[in-house]
């Protein structure tokens, strides 16, 4: 890249000295993207956005709030009431963190169903495991915040989760806790580290950034782009497609916050906390749910915890567990079917997560973990052995083109595959 | 993968539907309040009425320690009518130079001075029940105005069979039926200077329009900047799809 | 930088006049969606409504007694209020005006001449004077002494000596009756 590109002398004499102008053109305008990604594709960009939102909204709130077990709900009331616009900053922050989950989930899902951690993206992938791991350690943080009934019981039920651990697992907890209870000391280190940790998602998504950068985008065909002929321009292609995506997700987003704020909020978090009384039936928030109910499902105390972080440990090794070539689930019959099942499996985790741990829940919940583990252990290693893949096309143009030219060559390629 | 979205996006419902379903298994009474939907307004002739009702009925046990009586600007009354009701409460303050604690009259900046001293005095005056803050009880509450109207309307004989002990009472929308709170209102409790309907349903939705002003003042002024919001992101929706499509023009697939 | 661009490469292309416009329309619509999402987080920053709703006090000043003054607390500064005596009204109104830093008559920063109202912040580098209680150094020109940097206020909270530039600010207020002022 030479600075000739640049026709602003100011611009080309900077980039002469430091290159910021050249690496954002080529990371950013002319970056070589392939021609066919889907609306899926949108979610990384939208999930980056989400995050820049959480941390300018959540930076200005902190100029208002109070992190003193005395004080925090009524600062968070305050800004409410009292400061300019507060309510709709809060509101944005408060919907924001949901958004950005499901947002993030969807990226995810998008990531299992087009094998998006298949070699070489493996790390890009682990990445962004560490980056969910990030996210809900602050979206838990944050909860605790302002103080109300949930933020409590929430922090309470949670920590308590480290006493689990044999041995040490008390002092652990007392650890955490900088006293013999969720109190302010706690209150106090949660703010500080629920400041610091999005700016350590920024680093993991900059990492992130540079390994999706190495070898580029997957693309729903899950094949290589073979060449120019594949790929367009990052920009405008794709700055437009990913603006268009943005505006439905602001649409959506700012529904939420006008029209339904308290939706995915819970009525006990406007209580103020009270150590002395547990509401009657607590749950976490709800993009929690599913890894609750797994929580929930074994009778055990230190297995519910290791469960619980353990679907989420699969998800590191998931590229050493599916060994299938064939990246896109659209050339795998048998594992677009236990995708879906995965799918469902994964909502009823999250129904089941807010349902009371009673009955008929409690079999069902324990049927939902046992499949979601054996969905990664046992399925996906097995059908890497036993599934015929459909045909692939040969390029990515030639899909995209379409037409008859792909079918005979299409079988060559997979000879070469398999 | 299409269909993923739909997915997540029932995963979102149910989970919401999980939460509405801690309530309990009381059926709540739905009113069509001014203030529902998108464009909903708050009543301020109601949001007055229920001023009134709150101070004559509700004021001497449950406190509104949000509110301040310069927000009572909301419900439409002015700045002198405000003084007024201020100054009709002693506030402590102090200390002051001597170093002692003294009262004085209210001023608009203050808050409403809760009815006891602290919680310990509020139980020990309620026979151990403790009578919630009611500045946010809308939104603390599952469908909160419809909870509030129906808690106040659903005051009954206990059906056979229902032990009612002493000090509590039978109410048909507070879950698990007993409250501690006797019936408030009776009808004609108090008289409003619109000669509005002063009947046991009429004070319960006044009340329940001033405590959902007094949950969120800023519900009106939210919807409506909602709506220009969202007018204005749908036609942004509209021309980023018209550019998208202009740009991708000569790529698309034949 | 990349707007510009985009619209460089749209030229090249067919339908020219259309795109530009509606592309150009879109990269509108972006600056001021951004800009209106700007204003709440910078505007939150403003005083906030309770702050506000303290930013004018009533002050009852019927109690002061003829030589005394009381200082009260406003937006967070103390703010003197002198029920001056005759003396120092006759030689606040009595001075040069070629002696002072801050041309001012007595008159124009008085309503009542009995009352002197004025933030006690010195003009210099914001300590609070001295003078207000009965022991206080009033400074050489009988009025207030800023210990700081040694300012001279006179009985009209005029800077008469020492390195501040300007005289005691007198705040905005008014007299809501006889016995009560309005300060802000």
């Amino acid at each position: 890249m030479s600075a000739d590109k640049f026709s602003n002398p100011v611009v080309r004499w900077i980039d002469h000295r430091l290159p910021i102008f050249s690496f954002m053109d080529h990371e950013l305008n002319e970056y070589p993207t392939p021609k066919n990604l889907n609306y899926f594709w949108n979610f990384g960009s939208l999930a980056g956005i989400s995050l820049v939102i959480m941390i300018a909204t959540g930076i200005v709130l902190a100029m208002s709030y109070t992190p003193h077990v005395d004080y925090a709900f009524e600062s968070v009331e305050r800004i409410m009431r009292d400061v300019n616009h507060g309510w709709l900053i809060r509101y944005i922050h408060m919907n924001g963190a949901s958004f950005f989950f499901i947002v993030v989930f969807i990226h995810i899902f998008r990531g299992l169903y087009y094998g998006s951690y298949k070699a070489p993206r493996e790390l890009l992938w682990i990445l962004g495991v560490l980056i969910l791991l990030l996210m809900m350690a602050t979206a838990f943080m944050g909860y605790v915040l302002p103080w109300g009934q949930m933020s409590f019981w929430g922090a309470t039920v949670i920590t308590n989760l480290f006493s689990a651990i044999p041995f040490i697992g008390d002092s652990i907890v007392t650890l955490l806790w900088g006293g013999f209870s969720v109190d302010n000391p706690t209150l106090n280190r949660f703010f500080a580290l629920h400041y610091l940790m999005p700016f350590l998602i920024v680093g993991v998504v900059i990492l992130h950034l540079v390994a999706l950068h190495r070898f580029g985008s997957n693309n729903p065909i899950g094949i290589d782009v073979s060449g120019p002929q594949d790929t367009v321009p990052f920009h405008p292609y794709y700055t437009i497609k990913d603006f268009f995506g943005l505006s439905i997700f602001l649409s959506l987003f700012a529904a939420a916050i006008f029209f339904f704020p308290n939706f995915m909020g819970h009525p006990d978090n406007y209580i103020p906390a009270n150590p002395m009384q547990t509401p009657a039936h607590i749950v976490p928030e709800w993009y929690f749910l599913p890894f609750y109910a797994i929580l929930r499902a074994v009778p055990d105390k230190l297995g519910g915890v290791l469960a619980m972080f353990g679907a989420i440990a699969v998800l590191f090794v998931l590229p050493w567990l599916d060994r299938s070539p064939i990246r896109s689930g659209n050339f795998r019959p048998l594992f677009k079917i236990f995708f879906w099942v995965f799918v469902v499996d994964c909502v009823a985790l999250g129904y089941l997560g807010g349902m009371p741990a009673e009955g008929i829940y409690v079999v069902l919940s324990r049927v939902a973990t046992a499949w979601y583990f054996l969905h990664f252990l046992v399925i996906l290693p097995l059908l890497s052995v036993i599934e015929t893949p459909k045909p692939l096309p040969q390029s990515l143009s030639k899909s995209v083109l379409g037409g008859a030219a792909m079918a005979g060559a299409a079988s060559a390629v997979k000879e070469k595959v398999r | 993968m299409n269909r993923g979205l739909g997915f997540i996006l029932g995963f979102m419902l149910l989970a919401g539907n999980a939460f509405a379903a801690g309530g309990g298994d009381v059926v709540l009474k739905h009113k069509d309040w001014s203030f529902n939907g998108p464009f909903g307004t708050l009543d301020k002739a109601a949001m007055q009425r229920g001023f009134q009702a709150y101070s004559e009925i509700c004021a001497s046990c449950h406190s509104l320690d949000y509110i301040a009586f310069r927000n009572l600007a909301d419900l439409g009354y002015n700045e002198a009518e405000i003084k007024a009701f201020a100054a009709e409460y002693d506030v402590e303050d102090g200390p002051n130079d001597e170093g002692e604690m003294f009262t004085r009259a209210g001023i608009a900046a203050d808050k409403f001075p809760s009815p006891y001293a602290n919680e310990q005095a509020a139980r020990a005056s309620n026979g151990g029940a403790y009578p919630p803050d009611l500045s946010l009880i809308t939104k603390a509450r599952a469908n909160g105005p419809d909870y509030l109207y129906s808690l106040l309307t659903s005051y009954k004989d206990a059906p056979e069979g229902q032990d009612v002990p002493e000090g509590m009472y039978y109410n048909a929308a507070y879950p698990g039926y007993l409250i501690a709170m006797p019936q408030p209102i009776y009808g004609d409790d108090v008289s409003y200077a619109d000669n509005s309907a002063t009947d046991v349903s009429a004070i319960a939705s006044d009340l329940v329009y001033f405590l959902t002003w007094a949950a969120e003042p800023s519900i009106e002024q939210r919807k409506r900047k909602g709506v220009n919001v969202m007018i204005f992101l749908l036609i942004m929706v509209g021309m980023s799809y018209g550019a998208m499509k202009f740009i991708w023009a000569d790529i698309k697939k034949a | 930088m990349a707007k510009t661009q985009t619209l460089e490469k749209g030229e090249t292309e067919s339908h020219v006049g259309r795109r530009d416009f509606i592309v150009v329309a879109t990269y509108a619509m972006a600056g001021i969606g951004a800009a209106a999402v700007a204003w709440p987080l910078i505007d939150q920053m403003n005083p906030a409504a309770d702050t506000l709703a303290l930013a004018s006090i009533d002050v009852d000043i019927s109690k002061i007694e003829v030589g005394q003054a009381i200082t009260v607390k406003w937006r967070g500064k103390p703010v003197f209020i002198r029920h001056r005596t005759e003396d120092e009204i006759t030689s606040a109104q009595s001075v040069d005006m070629g002696d002072l830093k801050d041309p001012q008559t007595d008159d124009e920063r008085v309503t009542n001449p009995q009352f002197l109202v004025m933030v006690g912040v010195c003009t210099h580098l914001g300590c609070v004077p001295l003078g207000q209680k009965t022991g206080d150094i009033k400074g050489e020109y009988n009025g207030w002494f800023c210990p700081c940097h040694g300012s001279h206020y006179d009985s009209s909270g005029r800077i008469r000596k020492g390195p501040a530039p300007l005289n005691l600010e007198v705040p905005p207020y008014q007299f809501a009756s006889n016995a009560v002022i309005k300060i802000g």
